[in-house]
């Protein structure tokens, strides 16, 4: 038998391994729901026939959760065979060979903690330093729009604070969604309509941001037919942390506390929930995987902990998120070298009736952990009682003579007595990847005399268009920090901004700035190159603003791993990351990934999101892309190459096309340049050229200034003739500037000394007309800024 | 009094969130302000006595389940009351802004015809666009008698950013507030001229554009958007329009806190 109730006053079963085959092996996994591989399973299996003993409930799920992919990370870590086009080469973790790695050959010393805590910590000024972690709810959110978005914001809140950080001064979210005009025919069984998606995973934010007072200043929407079935849902904040009240010094003999709400059944196996594919019944059989949102909660916390964190009343700190107590207190135990003995009973709960392994993985949110020593223990449960919040000691680190282990009593009996070398090593996972480049036809699209109907039906498409309706139902301004905001220019006429900046410490012109780059249509023809792009344009839109010193994130969402070629693109992508991270000499300070993102439909698209966060020595220079005034220069910097592979330009011809934008080897000259001129003060307006090229971000630089703009397609160094190619290529790294005439001179010797490709290409103008001339004098595009702002922002107004 | 000698309250509870910023307000006039925790108050930890200014900020209190501002009122009125109503007797300055706005319609310190009321005698509601609204508006001021913002003349932008900010109140009532000269702001265009209930320039549905109103003595104000935000010029939306900015200036919303200190500095 290999279940058996045991004779306790409470739910506990044995699992007994000792005698099982595979089969059995395979199928007590799929049982349990807790999605571990063979190697695993086998492993377990060796482990308790040593011990000669059958495992608690308890502890078998606590191998779920810690080895799951979610906490683990055993594909990035792990062993890949992988063949690029026949040729074959072994890679020994993805994360170090590709992520870490750049991280380590550049060296900054302003990097001061990277991926090994809950957030990425960059130098910011003085003793302080910013967290930034970016973390995906995907999963969560396709069952459950708005609480799985909710939480995922209210999870990636908990990440600064669970490196010691402020309440969080910035939010983001990226979020990719299935057409939202997709005919309910074509909507799959056991799949919600995305429109339902979209008002549910933006109501969550929404609710969460601006219920705690975090401002959301940057983000992102894109649309794809690949996320119908597997929305992806990306949630980032950054706080502020004081460098000398960071501790991690848990010593034996500390207790254990846990702050926050009480624990309950939501949250459960959500972790191996998203080490799995979605299936039609994923409804039913995962709705407990989904946590219930409560952000004034998680308010009501992080005022406590920035008090108990000045008081130095604890040792260490981290949040519960992914497999909850269960990977939260045997991580700090075994980061320490230390054992726990656990007291489940004493964990508050919602409901009764719960079996302790529930408890001891439910994932309910607005719950952190520290580590105190014994007599600061009633001091930190007094300051949280002043603000309404429940703190219980609920267990103690430990030191023996032999390995660390983890003991969890239970009403007097012991429910589980695990090695904690041997719980967090599991086996090495090999994978196979396979890459084969894709070829597909270049469209041939004829000639047009005029461009005007492109133009408007461009600034039209759901992934450029305003996302002015979004964007107003987070608070951008609250804390009252916010110097650039995501809209930005003359009111009722706002354009999109490249990066908003903060100024998160009162006494300090110093800002920080936060943007993002992605493209998933690049990686439909080279997940490379989709890589390269997103760091490029991620990068651009920092410079774009007076943003440098910038520090990015990576966030994969891919289909299954152990399907060869998903796991062949995204190694093709990590490598993009590698270059991209070199090139631009900025290094990853964190990241996440969210695999098995498949569907009955398939899988996602593959989708990286680059975040970056940078800083403006002084924010009183920050540009903004409005143009300003009438008879100042336009400029061009950057080459304008014929590759609209990925283009929204041919998406809206009903082509994907083969010829993907490159960087080029001198890409960051053209951004440094940048900077220079913003800083000797010769810029008025800049914009980064990426979705729509050229003719988008100039459209979008006059309508949000109000003021006209004259352009001539002769002037823009190019290699193609044709119009459209120069219009609306998405080459990287080019950038729109707006030159008084004052500057122009001193401007040009700039660029001449410093060898970019650059120049101008027209004016702005008195009127409220936008003007573009062809190759033969012809204006190939003549609209007036009313009609441009118009065609921008009408496209999503659900209400 | 001194200036030094003035100390405002900056009153939270769990889901306040706008208490740093307008604490920042009064550091920048250096004015003590404290932010303290409801529980203090209700604890005997703190008294409300020692306070010459009580804010209510922003936020989104208790979670603003019922009504916006209704639990927080709720507990106020049941645990402070009575120093409240002492409080509000001395006519000392209350001022409340956005969330605050809306507890002291629940708490019936607002409009107080007749002093404080015992039930709220108007309700700030669901925005008409049934959404959250975080945008500018223009604010035209349409009073002489409240004490914070008397010296204002002429439209000015603020920040809003609220999901029930939709001013309603009987049409008795409203006569009231017009004879009695309680309607501090309404909502307006760029232009200056009155909003008319249009979207956006009134974001909420307000009955009369109105966005803000006092009691009748003038001492107690409430208003939907955030004076705290627009404190200071590079808070301002569009400050990189202007090529001649003084990053020394002040910003229009520091006014309000300065009239209010002021008025402390004159009368007591």
């Amino acid at each position: 038998m290999i279940y058996k109730k045991a004779d306790v006053p409470f739910e506990l079963f044995y699992i007994d391994f000792r005698k099982a085959d595979d089969d059995t092996l395979r199928k007590i996994s799929k049982e349990r729901g807790v999605a571990l591989n063979l190697d695993n399973m086998r492993d377990i299996k060796a482990y308790y026939s040593k011990l000669d003993r059958a495992a608690t409930d308890v502890e078998f799920e606590t191998f779920g959760q810690v080895r799951s992919e979610h906490c683990l990370h055993p594909t990035f870590k792990g062993t890949i065979e992988y063949s690029e086009n026949g040729k074959p080469e072994t890679i020994n973790s993805l994360l170090k060979t590709y992520i870490m790695q750049p991280t380590e050959e550049l060296n900054f010393s302003w990097v001061l903690d990277v991926f090994k805590d809950n957030a990425g910590i960059v130098h910011f000024e003085g003793n302080y330093g910013i967290a930034f972690k970016v973390e995906t709810h995907n999963h969560p959110s396709q069952i459950e729009p708005y609480g799985g978005a909710a939480t995922g914001i209210g999870g990636v809140i908990r990440d600064p604070l669970g490196v010691g950080s402020d309440k969080p001064f910035f939010n983001t979210d990226v979020l990719c969604f299935g057409p939202l005009d997709l005919s309910f025919k074509n909507v799959p069984e056991g799949i919600k309509h995305p429109k339902y998606i979209f008002e549910g995973v933006v109501s969550g934010i929404m609710a969460y941001g601006n219920n705690m007072g975090i401002p959301t200043v940057n983000g992102a929407i894109y649309f794809d037919d690949s996320y119908i079935g597997n929305v992806v849902v990306y949630c980032g904040s950054g706080g502020l942390v004081p460098m000398d009240k960071r501790v991690k010094n848990t010593k034996s003999g500390d207790v254990a506390i846990l702050i926050g709400g009480k624990t309950g059944r939501d949250g459960i196996h959500g972790v191996t929930f998203a080490s799995e594919e979605l299936n039609a019944k994923s409804e039913e059989t995962s709705r407990p995987a989904v946590q219930v949102p409560n952000p004034i909660e998680e308010e009501k916390i992080c005022r406590g902990l920035e008090k108990i964190r000045d008081l130095e009343y604890y040792t260490a700190i981290t949040d519960l998120g992914g497999g909850g107590l269960s990977c939260a207190i045997t991580e700090m135990a075994y980061n320490s070298g230390l054992g726990v003995d656990v007291y489940l009973d004493k964990v508050p709960l919602k409901q009764y009736g719960m079996p302790p392994w529930e408890i001891w993985e439910s994932e309910s949110q607005e719950r952190m952990l520290v580590s105190a020593k014994p007599k600061y223990a009633d001091k930190i449960i007094e300051v949280f009682e002043d603000e309404d919040v429940e703190a219980t000691v609920v267990g103690e680190f430990t030191k023996t003579e032999s390995n660390a282990t983890l003991k969890i009593d239970y009403q007097g009996y012991i429910v589980a007595d695990l090695d904690l070398e041997f719980l967090y090593n599991p086996p090495k996972i090999l994978r196979y990847a396979e890459w084969k480049t894709k070829t597909f036809p270049e469209p041939t699209i004829p000639e047009q005399d005029n461009l005007t109907e492109d133009l408007l039906k461009l600034l039209s498409q759901p992934n450029i268009c305003s996302k002015e309706y979004v964007i107003r139902k987070y608070d951008h301004n609250v804390q009252g920090n916010t110097v650039l905001n995501p809209l930005q220019g003359v009111y009722g006429m706002e354009g999109p901004g490249d990066a908003a900046i903060l100024k998160p410490l009162y006494n300090s012109w110093k800002g920080v700035v936060v943007s993002n780059g992605m493209n998933p249509n690049y990686g439909k023809i080279d997940p490379y190159w989709m890589a390269f792009n997103s760091i490029s344009e991620a990068v651009s839109n920092q410079i774009a603003v007076g943003g440098r010193r910038i520090a990015i994130l990576d966030n994969f969402t891919w289909g299954n791993p152990e399907k060869p070629d998903r796991l062949g693109s995204l190694v093709r992508a990590c490598k993009g990351c590698y270059d991209g991270a070199k090139l631009f000499q900025v290094p990853f300070i964190s990241g996440k990934d969210s695999l098995y993102n498949e569907s009955p439909l398939g899988p996602v698209t593959p989708t990286l999101l680059i975040s970056a966060v940078g800083i403006i020595p002084d924010l009183r220079k920050s540009v903004s892309m409005d143009l300003k005034s009438a008879k100042d220069k336009i400029y061009i910097i950057g080459c304008t190459y014929s590759e609209l592979g990925g283009s929204e330009y041919y998406k809206t011809k009903g082509f994907l096309g083969n010829k993907v934008p490159k960087v080029r080897k001198n890409a960051k000259r053209n951004l440094d340049v940048v900077t220079e001129a913003i800083d000797k003060g010769y810029v008025r307006a800049c914009h980064d050229v990426s979705e729509g090229g050229i003719g988008v971000a100039a459209a979008e630089m006059a309508f949000a200034g109000n003021i006209g703009m004259e352009i001539d397609l002769n002037k823009i160094p190019k290699t193609t003739n044709r119009n459209d190619h120069t219009l609306f290529s998405e080459s990287q790294t080019r950038f729109l500037l707006e030159v008084p005439q004052k500057y122009v001179q001193e401007f040009e010797e700039l660029m001449q000394s410093r060898k970019v490709v650059y120049a101008p290409i027209g004016e702005t103008k008195n009127n409220k007309q936008f003007i573009v001339i062809s190759a033969n004098g012809d204006n190939i595009i003549s609209a007036n800024l009313r009609e441009l702002h118009s065609a921008w922002s009408s496209t999503l107004r659900l209400r | 009094m001194k200036k030094e000698d003035i100390k405002a309250c900056i009153m939270r509870v769990g889901g306040t969130n706008c208490d740093k910023e307008t604490k920042r307000v009064f550091d920048y006039l250096k004015v003590g302000a404290e932010v303290v925790h409801t529980n203090q108050f209700i604890k005997g930890k703190k008294d409300l006595e020692d306070y010459h200014v009580l804010i209510f900020p922003g936020g989104f209190s208790n979670g603003d389940y019922i009504r916006a501002g209704a639990i927080w009122a709720s507990t106020l009125k049941t645990e402070l009351g009575l120093d409240l109503k002492k409080f509000y007797d001395s006519e000392k300055p209350i001022a409340g802004f956005c969330n605050g706005f809306q507890v002291l319609v629940e708490l019936g310190l607002l409009p107080a015809f007749n002093g404080i009321s015992k039930y709220p005698e108007a309700v700030l509601t669901t925005n008409d666009s049934t959404k959250y609204e975080c945008r500018l508006v223009y604010l035209f001021p349409s009073n002489k008698k409240a004490i914070a913002t008397k010296s204002l003349n002429k439209i000015i932008p603020l920040p809003i950013g609220h999901g029930e900010g939709k001013f309603l109140i009987n049409n008795k009532k409203l006569e009231q507030l017009l004879e009695n000269d309680q309607i501090v702001f309404r909502y307006a265009k760029p232009d200056g001229s009155i909003a008319k209930c249009e979207y956006p320039y009134n974001p909420n549905g307000s009955l009369y554009d109105i966005a803000g109103i006092c009691d009748p003595h003038g001492t107690v104000l409430g208003m939907m958007p955030h004076p705290e935000r627009y404190a200071f010029p590079w808070q301002y939306y569009d400050w990189t329009r202007n090529p001649n900015i003084d990053f020394d200036k002040e910003g229009v919303g520091l006014q309000i806190f300065k009239n209010i200190v002021n008025y402390v500095e004159r009368k007591f």
